[in-house]
């Protein structure tokens, strides 16, 4: 009976809402009626903060016309051209440098000085190059991708232990098999880590490329909402693409095992 | 010079003497093929051409008046995230149910593509520096108020209890323990947001078409001057890699020991 009555005392004390979601939950309304009390104060010019329920509706008009999910899958489409063309050229790059400390001392300055610059200005040459289509967005993002999976790999390779080396050594193991069984596999978190700063930076480049030039594409749509003033869907689409980029973010996190490393 | 001495200086400088090598002989290939008629002149200048133009573009389009606009730029950035950043992550320290509530946002805004709003800042703030300015800013902040926290909460435990039995008030142990403690952790954050800014400022400045370095890219590249475009990338490149430099440099003098 004591320890039922413990039980249920437990039960009425925990409360419904921890602070911590009450204070967010305040924070968030306080944000929204901020912004709805700045969009109709008339302190900014028309428009610039629309209401909420603009924003909403033309949210609702974004997710339910056909021709937004056209766009998205060109993007998509582009961005995952370069994550693949520039993670996998990356990694290889990655995987030569981490594995030879000579090599790693003449190239790695290279890669990680030229890594951090704006990618962006290479765009009038990638336009030259590859054209006005779809390829030089890809190439662009391929160029953001290729340094942080590059830089992550090497990295990871140097921090594999070496018994595991030494064990595929002792099973006569080819270079092939060395790099599938043992490189990749104990390079796991670090190439996760590379493809997810690669994934923020390709899809930062491919967009803000298509903001430039181009037909297609939800860069395209942005810029093409800004140039008629249309504002409520302009924020629309930026909600979407600011949880898109963050979901992405966290799902390949996610898949990588990333929350199970122990810190 | 002993032989293990000289063994270590040739291991030093033969991997960099390969490097540039390497970049020569890259620069040299190109030039054959381009005069070879291999590959087209009118997408990729001879490197010859591309180094001849380096003069008439420092002169003629006022690269150094681009470059101290840019810097101008980045300094206003730098200020703002130093001093918003450097507030908000002692906020965030001092207030912890405010600290659980919204790191993970903090966190998030880090991961999320802010620059692609640029087009809301113009609207906001005009096709200005404002724009630019403010873009670097909200891009370069989530890491200095992120790193103010952690070298705030990461102050050794002794160092806390040596201030409290000089019986310190809470203003006396911030200023004279916690905030020198945390201060080396703080300038990695800002240096990660001068490092952001700045990319994000030279970006801005080509989308928009105005500013500094960026916009000079912009500006070639609409002229078709493909030598002055590869020049005036050429030259951003070198202002991005020597400010990286300057600000490792000047986190190694503030933290000699890690």
């Amino acid at each position: 009976m004591a320890e039922t009555g413990r039980l249920t005392r437990t039960a009425q004390a925990a409360p419904m809402f921890s602070p911590v979601t009450l204070l967010r939950v305040a924070i968030i309304l306080a944000l929204l009626a901020g912004w709805e009390l700045l969009s109709r104060s008339g302190w900014l010019y028309r428009d610039v903060v629309p209401s909420w329920l603009a924003i909403g509706k033309a949210l609702g008009d974004l997710l339910f016309h056909a021709d937004y999910y056209f766009h998205l899958g060109v993007t998509a489409a582009e961005i995952g051209a370069a994550l693949a063309i520039g993670g996998i050229s990356g990694l290889a790059v990655g995987i030569v440098i981490g594995a030879n400390r000579f090599l790693a001392k003449a190239y790695e300055p290279y890669l990680y000085y030229l890594g951090p610059t704006p990618k962006i200005i290479f765009f009038p040459i990638m336009i030259m190059w590859f054209g006005v289509g779809p390829g030089s967005k890809i190439a662009l993002g391929t160029l953001s991708c290729f340094f942080p999976v590059a830089l992550s790999a090497a990295a990871g390779m140097r921090q594999i232990d070496k018994v595991l080396i030494k064990v595929g050594q002792s099973f006569r193991a080819n270079t092939w098999q060395t790099v599938m069984k043992i490189y990749l596999p104990a390079m796991r978190h670090p190439i996760i880590n590379g493809i997810r700063l690669g994934l923020g930076v390709a899809l930062i480049g491919t967009l803000l490329a298509e903001t430039k030039l181009s037909n297609k594409g939800i860069g395209f749509l942005i810029i093409q909402a800004y140039s008629v003033f249309d504002m409520p869907r302009m924020y629309a689409m930026l909600i979407v693409l600011f949880v898109l980029a963050i979901g992405a973010n966290a799902l390949v996190g996610r898949l990588g095992g990333l929350h199970t490393i122990r810190r | 010079m002993t032989a293990v001495a000289r063994r270590l200086s040739i291991g030093n400088w033969l991997p960099a003497a390969l490097g540039i090598a390497t970049v020569v002989a890259f620069f040299a290939a190109l030039e054959g093929l381009i005069q070879a008629g291999l590959v087209n002149r009118f997408i990729v200048p001879p490197p010859s051409e591309i180094i001849a133009s380096f003069g008439r573009v420092l002169t003629e389009e006022h690269v150094v008046s681009r470059f101290f606009f840019t810097l101008g730029e980045c300094f206003a950035a730098g200020v703002m995230i130093t001093v918003f950043g450097i507030a908000g992550g002692v906020l965030l320290h001092r207030y912890k149910l405010l600290q659980e509530a919204v790191e993970t946002w903090v966190a998030a805004l880090a991961a999320a593509p802010v620059v692609l709003a640029y087009p809301l800042f113009m609207v906001i703030f005009g096709r200005s520096a404002w724009t630019i300015i403010m873009i670097g800013f909200v891009a370069a902040l989530p890491p200095v108020i992120l790193k103010t926290l952690e070298g705030l909460s990461g102050t050794r435990k002794v160092l806390i209890n040596v201030g409290k039995s000089f019986n310190l008030t809470g203003s006396q142990q911030f200023w004279k323990i916690m905030f020198p403690a945390a201060l080396p952790t703080m300038f990695v954050g800002v240096r990660l947001g001068l490092i952001f800014a700045l990319i994000n400022i030279v970006g801005v400045e080509f989308l928009i078409n105005y500013g500094g370095l960026g916009q000079l890219i912009n500006d070639l590249a609409e002229r078709y001057d493909l030598p002055g475009t590869y020049a005036a990338i050429c030259f951003v490149i070198l202002v991005s890699v020597v400010f990286f430099v300057f600000l490792e440099k000047a986190e190694r003098w503030l933290r000699p020991v890690d």
